[in-house]
């Protein structure tokens, strides 16, 4: 039969597919439904933190962090609770990373605070002495984009049925608001003064204030809501 | 069966071989650089934002994988293919043209898509950062190399597919799989008509999108990493050696073997994860098993050697070649042990992962590659190889580079993770993040000494190759050894 193939390229690439693709179709189909419903408390990310996490993604930030705290004591007393599939329902793309150079960050939001970041962002050493992250000080003068990040969270509302604008857990409130593009502005440029208040620095809030939020404001609001 | 008539043409073989060793120096540059980050963070600032070890990282992988590797792989294609169907791309004007065209448009979309992660478009997925636009150039590219294929193989005279060619065949069919599913994302523009029109987002969420990500990762490093280098080390070896490949039974059970295998073993990428327990008890079980088919290969290509030691001695490019097949066994058997749970617990997220890494990709696919332009080179241009000493030094070079690399990487992972874990009599965690991160540092340095010799090493190579190119003595007609094929 091998020799056969050998002779007969189409039924070769054939054969070869069918048994290249066995292992996914198993593995992947079945699950689908599953591991993407939401726990309790999970909802989808406010277009500010939306706009924080796009920054986190283009400096790539999960080449030296992960997000995935492991069933071990070891890594539940260092970093919090172990995480749950449902946590990263709204995760598109998910940022688990695969290597810790630095610490994980998953649950960074209940032990971090503004000010701490933007110290951190601007100087990671002079706040950890030996430290080997970057400063990422050019996120203190770039603007998020916040255009791109209504684009996204509205494409996942049309496309995969995000519940933005919708009483997620039955207490007669819209949770997470969206709205049209001013009224998700307005209310992101709220949210990003009070964390520009907070970080202490005064060039941050006079940006929020005349309009524009620097990108990093809007990555604290991401890590402040990673718990 | 002996057609001596035959002018094979280069051309394409000749262009791709050009950009395997300019991808190789640029992302192995790069890969010194990040590797010299970790052990002196001032070098983060050396060209502003844009030499950020982040920024960095995703380039090197991706130029190391998608332009030193990928060419290394076309290159071979474009003269393998010829050759073992016994037929010249002169023959069709049609396969010359779409040859061209795919060079062309790999090149060009190579330089586009490592220019856009420069300014911080990226998916963020490992190994499929690109944003949609380069998705599609990459689709397009990858249909034109499958014609080149198909084609090829349409028109060919020697009737039976050899070995190598099965890998190649697979190698294509395996990529479009996986590269079309786990780039599925829909662009936000278009959706929308706002924001940046490149920006996309990804069609699963979460654990789904884990799960696609590293039954895609994984299989990438198969595909990229593994079926195309075994096509080749099948070709050159035994050509280079003379020597008949060891046993066609044992070539068969391995290759399909491997085909079977190999894919349910992206399991062991999320161990201890939030996706289903059951799919990371068969990750780590299938890496066990995949140990067979991979020893199978390995052996098979060391017994080919069987009686002719000899020649370890008198010729460098062997001694790539054995080496390679070495480290490939070194590595298959280093990634089986680290999908162990046990053994996953500790070693996942540390050094000791890039130490396996590069084990494979430095022993293993970089020598494949460097031996095989070196055996086409003489045919390429009808001259001698330039210098055999330069080739020997460059091999010891390496290796050493090599050795420090895996060596350093190992004891920096195994160090981490224990100190991660580690706690003083009372039950509290005994260190902060920090102590293991500072620890680290006389490892990071070795490594990227190690990284160094390797890259001096790829100069040697370019300066070899060029030289044999422009300087070397000519010869009448291309080297002969008695081989398999009679290709
Ligand atoms: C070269 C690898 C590297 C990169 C890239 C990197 N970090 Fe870090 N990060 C570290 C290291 C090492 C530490 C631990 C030392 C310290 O706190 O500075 C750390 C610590 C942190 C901490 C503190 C966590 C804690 O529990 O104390 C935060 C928050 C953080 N990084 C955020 C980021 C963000 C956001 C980015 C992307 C913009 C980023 N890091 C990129 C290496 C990196
Ligand atoms: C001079 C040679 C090289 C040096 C110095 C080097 C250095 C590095 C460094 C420093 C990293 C980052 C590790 C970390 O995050 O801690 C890395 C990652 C990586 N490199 Fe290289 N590299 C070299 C050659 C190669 C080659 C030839 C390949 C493939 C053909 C390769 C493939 C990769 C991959 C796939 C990763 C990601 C590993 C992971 O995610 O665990 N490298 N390299």
């Amino acid at each position: 039969m091998f020799g056969w193939l050998e002779r007969n390229p189409f039924f070769f690439a054939v054969g070869v597919f069918i048994v290249i693709a066995f292992a996914g179709l198993i593995e992947i189909v079945p699950d689908f439904a599953q591991a993407s419903r939401p726990v309790a408390g999970t909802k989808p990310y406010s277009l500010l933190r939306l706009a924080g996490r796009q920054v986190y993604i283009k400096d790539s930030c999960n080449a030296c962090h992960s997000q995935l705290i492991r069933p071990f004591k070891s890594e539940t007393d260092r970093y919090g609770n172990y995480s749950l599939s449902g946590e990263y329902a709204y995760d598109r793309p998910f940022l688990w990373g695969s290597k810790r150079t630095g610490p994980d960050l998953h649950r960074v939001g209940n032990y971090r605070t503004s000010d701490w970041h933007a110290n951190h962002m601007w100087d990671p050493t002079s706040v950890v002495p030996g430290s080997i992250m970057p400063a990422y000080k050019h996120m203190f003068t770039n603007v998020a984009d916040l255009e791109t990040a209504y684009a996204e969270a509205l494409t996942v509302k049309k496309v995969f049925n995000v519940p933005y604008d919708k009483d997620i857990d039955g207490d007669g409130k819209v949770d997470v608001p969206l709205g049209s593009f001013e009224q998700a502005k307005k209310q992101a440029l709220a949210e990003a003064l009070k964390i520009a208040k907070e970080t202490k620095r005064e060039d941050l809030v006079k940006m929020v204030e005349s309009g524009k939020i620097p990108e990093i404001v809007a990555l604290i609001a991401y890590l402040n809501g990673l718990k | 069966m002996q057609s001596p008539a035959i002018e094979y043409d280069y051309t394409v073989a000749k262009w791709f071989s050009y950009l395997a060793i300019l991808f190789g120096i640029l992302g192995m540059g790069v890969g010194v650089l990040i590797a010299f980050q970790l052990a002196f963070p001032d070098l983060n600032y050396i060209f502003g934002q844009y030499s950020l070890f982040s920024r960095l990282r995703p380039i090197h992988t991706n130029t190391v994988a998608f332009g030193f590797t990928l060419s290394g792989i076309f290159a071979t294609w474009y003269y393998v293919g010829q050759r073992v169907l016994k037929v010249s791309m002169k023959e069709s004007k049609f396969l010359m043209t779409v040859g061209k065209l795919h060079f062309w448009l790999y090149f060009i979309g190579a330089l586009l898509a490592v220019a856009s992660l420069l300014v911080r478009y990226t998916t963020s997925k490992e190994y499929a950062q690109f944003e949609w636009p380069f998705d599609i150039v990459v689709v397009i590219v990858w249909v034109l190399w499958g014609i080149s294929i198909f084609g090829l193989i349409g028109i060919r005279r020697e009737k039976s597919l050899y070995i190598s060619l099965w890998y190649y065949i697979a190698t294509f069919l395996g990529v479009a799989m996986l590269y079309l599913f786990n780039n599925m994302e829909v662009p936000t523009y278009l959706i929308t008509g706002m924001g940046d029109p490149l920006h996309s987002v990804s069609m699963y969420s979460g654990s789904n999108d884990a799960l696609v990500q590293w039954w895609y990762g994984h299989n990438a490093v198969a595909f990229v990493f593994t079926v195309p280098i075994i096509a080749m080390i099948y070709y050159y070896l035994p050509k280079e050696s003379g020597q008949p490949v060891y046993s066609y039974k044992l070539s068969l059970l391995s290759f399909w073997g491997l085909m079977f295998v190999y894919l349910w073993a992206g399991g062991h990428h999320l161990i201890y994860s939030t996706v289903p327990d059951w799919m990371q008890t068969m990750g780590s079980i299938f890496s066990i098993i995949l140990i067979l088919p991979s020893w199978g290969s390995a052996l098979n290509m060391l017994l080919t050697m069987k009686g002719e030691w000899g020649q370890l001695k008198e010729n460098p490019l062997i001694k790539f070649m054995v080496l390679a097949s070495t480290f490939y066994m070194l590595s298959t058997l280093e990634g089986p042990i680290q999908s162990i749970k046990s053994v996953n617990a500790l070693a996942h997220f540390t050094d000791w992962i890039p130490g396996h890494v590069h084990d494979g990709t430095l022993g293993w696919v970089g020598f494949m590659i460097i031996a095989a332009l070196m055996h086409m080179a003489p045919r390429f241009y009808k001259r001698e190889i330039y210098s055999k000493k330069l080739l020997e030094a460059q091999f010891w070079l390496q290796t050493t580079g090599i050795v420090l690399y895996f060596s350093s990487m190992w004891i920096a992972g195994i160090t981490q993770g224990m100190m991660w874990r580690a706690v003083d009599q009372y039950g509290n965690l005994a260190y902060s993040f920090i102590d293991t991160v500072t620890v680290l540092h006389p490892y990071y340095t070795l490594r990227a000494i190690g990284g160094l010799f390797y890259l001096v090493g790829l100069f040697m190579w370019a300066y070899n190759f060029f030289k044999t190119m422009t300087a070397s003595r000519a010869i009448e007609r291309e080297p002969q050894f008695a081989s398999p094929m009679a290709a």
